[in-house]
């Protein structure tokens, strides 16, 4: 059963990886680039169990933390060009 | 079993990434693509059961870095500039010499987990057999980064946070209003450059033009 989940991950990957390539617009990577995070931690987390190692389970989740951090901050600096500002429209 | 396949789609992925950020000429894209080799890097890492080595890449390589290569996106130009095609002969046979030295040098080490292996032979028994009950630490390797060699891992974590620190002030991440240019002050220079070169990446979505990524 986690044989045919991690399958399912590392096609859904490939997909991931095939869309980040080739793009076209910026938010298709920042898409790509976010649900590869996720693939991320599921297949992480698929192998804590294949392999029998469940404190890669804590991995897993600060991975998740990390991805959702990175991606804010992303789509934030790409709306605003910097961090440090809030609120809406643009200067 | 699907551990091997789970290993070679991953490096396979990183290999695929690699040449797709060489490829490529749009930086924004090529900053999102280095973030998802860093966190498939820490993906490998963990499979490899290097777990704090692989959290240090993830939070490093695909957290900072990325953001501090954004933030230089913003002072600089958002497209890499076209360089004079052809093949220059030098340089390739330079780097493929060296590739090929390297992959000489590695058939004289010893195989990934091999017990017989000299770095195995010297202080590993007494940390594999000692420190589940010394430090208390599933992870050997935790155990081994965070407590035997606790002083080597704060001073790394020391050299990080300055050089942080300094890249930090060197990028000026601070609040930065758009000045109307009738003072002149000493950063308002600087104030106005990113003013300038925010716009020159924010406009890409706004016009709606459809930019061609990874054009050679």
């Amino acid at each position: 059963m986690f044989t045919a989940a991690a399958v399912a991950i590392l096609i859904t990957m490939v997909l991931a990886v095939t869309r980040a390539i080739l793009g076209p617009t910026v938010y298709d990577r920042i898409v790509a680039v976010n649900m590869f995070g996720t693939k991320t931690v599921l297949i992480i987390a698929v192998v804590a169990f294949l392999k029998g190692r469940y404190d890669l389970l804590d991995i897993a989740l600060a991975y998740a933390l990390i991805n959702f951090i990175g991606i804010v901050a992303v789509l934030k600096f790409f709306e605003y060009g910097e961090f440090s500002r809030g609120g809406r429209g643009r200067p | 079993m699907i551990g091997p396949v789970i290993d070679i789609l991953l490096l396979s992925f990183m290999i695929v990434i690699a040449l797709a950020v060489v490829r490529m000429r749009d930086l924004f894209g090529v900053a999102m693509l280095v973030s998802l080799f860093s966190l498939l890097c820490a993906g490998v890492f963990t499979v490899m059961d290097a777990a704090d080595v692989a959290f240090t890449e993830a939070a490093v390589g695909a957290g900072i870095s990325t953001i501090l290569m954004l933030a230089t996106l913003t002072r600089t130009a958002r497209r890499e500039r076209r360089r004079a095609s052809g093949v220059s002969i030098l340089p390739l046979t330079v780097v493929c010499i060296t590739g090929a030295l390297l992959v000489f040098g590695t058939s004289d080490l010893p195989r990934l987990g091999d017990p017989d292996a000299p770095i195995h032979k010297h202080v590993a028994d007494r940390y594999l057999q000692r420190s589940g009950e010394e430090i208390g630490i599933p992870n050997v390797v935790t155990s081994i980064l965070a407590s035997y060699r606790g002083y080597d891992t704060l001073g790394e974590t020391a050299v990080i946070f300055t050089a942080g620190i300094a890249v930090i002030a060197l990028l000026g991440l601070r609040r930065r209003r758009p000045r109307p240019a009738r003072r002149r002050e000493g950063n308002d220079a600087l104030g106005e450059t990113t003013v300038v070169s925010t716009a020159a990446v924010a406009d890409e979505p706004v016009q709606g033009r459809p930019e061609k990524g990874g054009d050679g």
